[in-house]
C-alpha cells in the first residue's frame, strides 16, 4: 500500500485522538480526562495544519489563523478546567469523576 | 518523510505511555514531551509561529498550570498514583476508541487527497498578523473577550472559598 505523506499526517492525527479519547474515557482521575480532551485538541489542530501544508493554493493562510484561535480556546479552557478541579476538590477532598455527582456548593 | 516518522513515532510512544502511566506527575512530564513533538510536527510542516505559539502556550504554560493543580489537589506525597481503573471501563474504553481509529484510518486511506507536491510552504509572521488584524479582527477580538471571560472566571471559580453552614430554608 502506497502512503501519502498526507495521508500519514491524517493517520497521526486520528491516531493521537483515539489516544487522547481511550485516555479521557477510560481513567476516572479528572486531571488526566481533561489531558485527553487536550490531546484531541491537538489532533484537530494537526489535521489543520496537515491540509494548510499539501493544500493547492499555498498563499491561504486560513489553516495557520485557524489553529492560533483553537490554541487560544483550547488554552482559556484549560484553565476553566483546571480551576473547576481545584474547586471539586476543595469541596469533597478528592478528584475522582465518579465522586463528583452533584454540583450544589 | 523519514523526519514526519520520527515525529510521529515519538510523539505516539509519549502520548501512548503518558495515558497508561499510574503514577500522574510522570504523565504530565511524558505529556510535555507530546506537546513538544507536535510542536516539532508544526515545524515540519514549515508554521514556525504555530510552533513557537504551541511551545510556548502547551510546554510552556498548560504544562505548568496542570503541575500546580496536581500538586494543589493530592494530600500527601505519595497520593499521586492512581488507584487503578475497573477493567470494564478500560476495555470499553479501548473498544470505542479502537473502532473510531479504524473508522477514520479506513476513511483516511480510502479517499484520493488532491496533495501538492513540492517543499514545504512557509508563512511569514507579517502575513499572519496582517490576516489576523485584517480580515480576521473580529475573531480576534472575540478571542480577547473570551480569554479576559474565561481567566475572571477561573480565578472566581478557584478562589472562592465554600461556605462553612448553610441553612436548609424550610
Amino acid at each position: 500500500m502506497n502512503v501519502t505523506p498526507l495521508q500519514l499526517c491524517l493517520l497521526f492525527s486520528s491516531a493521537l485522538f483515539c489516544i487522547g479519547l481511550a485516555g479521557a474515557l477510560s481513567r476516572s482521575n479528572t486531571i488526566l480526562v481533561l489531558l485527553g480532551v487536550e490531546l484531541m485538541l491537538n489532533a484537530a489542530n494537526l489535521n489543520f495544519i496537515a491540509f494548510w501544508r499539501f493544500s493547492p493554493s499555498p498563499a491561504a493562510s486560513t489553516g495557520v489563523i485557524f489553529v492560533i484561535f483553537a490554541i487560544a480556546v483550547a488554552a482559556a479552557e484549560a484553565a476553566v478546567g483546571l480551576a473547576l478541579v481545584i474547586a471539586i476538590y476543595r469541596h469533597q477532598k478528592n478528584i475522582r469523576l465518579q465522586d463528583a455527582t452533584q454540583l450544589r456548593g | 518523510m523519514i523526519p514526519l516518522i520520527l515525529i510521529v513515532l515519538v510523539t505516539l510512544a509519549t502520548a501512548v505511555v503518558a495515558m497508561s502511566r499510574r503514577n500522574l506527575i510522570h504523565s504530565v512530564l511524558l505529556l510535555i514531551g507530546t506537546w513538544a513533538g507536535i510542536a516539532a510536527f508544526y515545524l515540519w510542516a514549515g508554521a514556525e509561529f504555530v510552533a513557537f505559539a504551541q511551545m510556548l502556550i502547551y510546554v510552556g504554560a498548560v504544562s505548568m498550570v496542570v503541575l500546580f493543580a496536581v500538586l494543589l489537589t493530592r494530600r500527601s506525597r505519595e497520593d499521586a498514583t492512581l488507584i487503578p481503573e475497573s477493567l470494564g471501563r478500560a476495555f470499553s474504553a479501548f473498544i470505542v476508541a479502537g473502532l473510531a481509529f479504524g473508522l477514520v484510518a479506513f476513511a483516511v486511506l480510502s479517499t484520493q487527497l488532491p496533495a501538492r507536491k513540492g517543499g514545504a510552504s512557509t508563512i511569514s509572521v507579517q502575513q499572519i498578523g496582517t490576516g489576523l488584524m485584517g480580515s480576521h479582527a473580529a475573531a480576534l477580538l472575540v478571542i480577547g473577550l473570551i480569554l479576559t471571560v474565561a481567566l475572571l472566571g477561573a480565578v472566581v471559580i478557584a478562589a472562592t472559598e465554600p461556605r462553612e453552614s448553610e441553612e436548609d430554608a424550610p
